[in-house]
């Protein structure tokens, strides 16, 4: 057992189906020679080559269509999106080609696009967006969104291995914050549609992902400790297709339903969430489905700003002492 | 050498006619330019009936150029791969598709091609070597760049071969794909296709250069202009072009002033076209005729024999109408499969079932 972070263990993914299969390439603007901007791919041009770790212009519609081109013809392309916020830049591309290749001619597409997402790292409006609602609407498109370590890997190798085209979007702020250890020589492959229970518990239930997992977990903790009150944590970790099940599941047991995410409110995945539970669960609710999301604004670069924004420990922790007094 | 704007002209003159093309393979060529004719013509008949679900887009005036570049790629089983237009019927007939696929597309047939999903020539068979497009201009160049990438990948002596319309030229995905395709040094083949219209806007609403071959100065790849509507100076033109990209030469862009003879789609009058240019266009300047005058002229193939190819034609376009004119529109149902490999359907909604 070796202590990795979460961006090692999306390395050792990558690096691990690369060596495993040919088929597998990567593209993307700064992967070969600088390793990528957060060093993900850090190495991969050494061991595998230029031509399978190719340095693109800056055309990221250019990236995901060639990607899909290759797919086509049995490639299993990666793209690297240096930030997530430049995927709007191909949003064309993966929801009017790639997502709906299947479907309308019977094209193999198997894809990944990944990349850098999320807040708390002072980024400003275009370096810390979380694009997971802009394409939920899309079908043909996959999205999962890890938040541990062993998920990070688990994740990108079963993406790769995916015959549909898959999202996979990482927290930066996940990226060297989190560590756990990993069993080396063990095959790590998390299962697509498939969320966690990340803590048991009673009184109600916290859905959540990616950083505001943590956030979750730490609230958790303090109701716990500070209120006697027992909430479970559900990871989702795939998004897209959404765990039903596991929420409809979580629901009957608690009760009661927050849902925690960094993207902003109007639009966002709660909302998805909260109509499938009211569709599936209306009877076993105690209390209204309530949501502890970032405000609807664009994502300001002050800390001040961004603190307020976006979701924390103490929102959550309020939010679920109020649900759990409904 | 540019070509006036709306006139028809022979100004760039090809080789000696028919210099690399045998007696069979010109029959041929005239087996394909007919067959698009005559095909397009049976699905107005069809459109008028209201049998034609959707739009029917022609290529009338354009033939020539589609059946001459496909015709110099390498056809057969995993050879060459090409991307066609909305007006290239004649570039698939050549790769392989067959007159009763369009025909069952267009009608929404259930055994068509994409079982009533797309329309018209929005379809693909990728071991014969084409790859239909999706209404967004300009996205099929970077996939093409992908497919060629994977030649390239893989060292195998294909090549791609994509067309774009004047207007096409405007996307910036045709940007960020041929940029990325030239940087790459990929095997392919841009065909722009100046065909002077792009639904109702003209090219001096759409572009600032007076030929689109000037564009390709921005990306570092060789271009030539060429007159669309001379079937041998595009199948030379193609030809160089393809063997150049074969041999590991890089991306080539060729230019075909061409022009279209019907409106955007049916649908549309061309009131914004003067009747004097489609007229000059259809009386002096029509692909086939001039493909037909000038191997006649030069004695290279039989006259009866394209008399013989005329009525081949007209009965397997008969032969296929008849075939699934009367073929069934797809199950309504059968709308939820195959968005995912896994998942293998999507849900049916509950008020469906009540």
């Amino acid at each position: 057992m070796a202590e990795v972070t979460f961006l090692e263990a999306l390395r050792q993914g990558l690096w691990e189906e690369m060596e495993r299969d040919e088929r597998v390439f990567i593209l993307g603007e700064d992967v070969g020679l600088y390793g990528g901007a957060f060093k993900v791919t850090d190495g991969f041009v050494k061991k595998f080559g230029e031509s399978r770790v190719i340095d693109t212009p800056i055309s990221e519609a250019a990236i995901v269509g060639a990607a899909a081109g290759a797919a086509h013809m049995g490639l299993r392309p990666v793209a690297e999106m240096q930030f997530i916020d430049f995927i709007s830049c191909a949003y064309d591309m993966l929801t009017n080609y790639v997502a709906t290749a299947r479907y309308r001619a019977g094209l193999s597409t198997p894809m990944v696009v990944r990349g850098p997402c999320g807040g708390y790292v002072r980024g400003g409006p275009f370096h810390s967006q979380n694009p997971e609602a802009a394409f939920l609407h899309t079908p043909g498109l996959k999205i999962v969104y890890p938040a541990t370590v062993r998920d990070a890997k688990g994740l990108i190798k079963s993406s790769i291995r995916d015959d549909d085209p898959v999202l996979y979007l990482e927290h930066k702020w996940l990226y060297r914050r989190i560590k756990a250890q990993l069993p080396e020589g063990e095959e790590i492959l998390t299962p697509i549609g498939q969320a966690r229970i990340a803590r048991e518990g009673k009184h109600l239930s916290i859905i959540s992902y990616g950083a505001t997992l943590w956030k979750s977990l730490e609230a958790a903790e303090q109701l716990e400790t500070q209120d006697g009150v027992s909430a479970e944590v559900l990871d989702l970790r795939t998004l897209l297709p959404l765990d039903d099940a596991a929420i409809v599941n979580t629901v009957k047991k608690t009760n009661k339903v927050l849902i925690v995410h960094e993207d902003t409110r109007t639009g966002g995945i709660a909302g998805e969430i909260a109509a499938r539970i009211n569709e599936q669960a209306f009877e076993w609710l105690d209390g209204p489905i309530m949501r502890v999301t970032a405000h609807d604004v664009p994502l300001p670069y002050a800390p001040t700003l961004e603190d307020f924004v976006l979701p924390q420990t103490d929102d959550i922790v309020k939010a679920a002492r109020w649900l759990a007094k409904y | 050498m540019a070509l006036p704007a709306t006139r028809p002209t022979g100004a760039v003159p090809s080789g000696p006619a028919g210099a690399a093309l045998s007696t069979d393979q010109l029959l041929e060529v005239y087996y394909y330019l007919r067959l698009t004719r005559t095909l397009e013509e049976r699905l107005v008949a069809l459109y008028r009936q209201t049998k034609v679900i959707g739009g029917l887009f022609r290529s009338l005036g354009q033939e020539g150029e589609s059946v001459a570049t496909a015709y110099a790629l390498e056809r057969g089983r995993n050879k060459d791969i090409l991307s066609p237009l909305i007006r290239n019927l004649g570039s698939m007939l050549v790769m392989g598709a067959q007159p009763i696929e369009i025909l069952r597309q267009y009608m929404a047939k259930a055994d068509s091609p994409t079982r009533g999903r797309e329309l018209n020539v929005h379809f693909n068979d990728l071991e014969k070597g084409y790859l239909g497009q999706i209404s967004h201009l300009g996205d099929m160049i970077p996939v093409m760049a992908g497919i060629a990438l994977s030649f390239k990948m893989r060292g195998q002596p294909r090549v791609g071969l994509v067309y774009i319309g004047d207007g096409g030229t405007s996307t910036g995905t045709f940007h960020e794909g041929v940029n990325f395709a030239a940087v790459q040094r990929l095997p392919l083949v841009v065909i722009g296709e100046y065909n002077h219209w792009a639904y109702s806007t003209p090219p001096e609403k759409q572009f600032a250069v007076k030929d689109l071959a000037e564009k390709a100065k921005g990306y570092g790849i060789p271009a030539v202009t060429v007159d669309g509507n001379d079937v041998f100076a595009v199948y030379e033109a193609t030809k160089f072009a393809v063997d150049r990209a074969r041999r590991g030469k890089g991306v080539h862009f060729i230019e075909v002033k061409t022009y279209r003879r019907k409106g955007h789609a049916e649908h549309d009058d061309q009131h914004y076209v003067s009747k004097d240019t489609l007229e000059l266009w259809s009386k002096s300047n029509d692909p086939i005729d001039r493909y037909t005058q000038r191997i006649l002229a030069a004695d290279l193939v039989p006259e009866g024999d394209l008399k013989e190819i005329d009525d081949r034609v007209r009965v397997e376009v008969d032969q296929a109408t008849d075939a699934c004119v009367n073929e069934p529109l797809p199950g309504a149902e059968s709308a939820l499969p195959g968005v995912y490999v896994d998942p293998p359907a999507a849900d049916k909604l509950w008020f469906k079932s009540l």
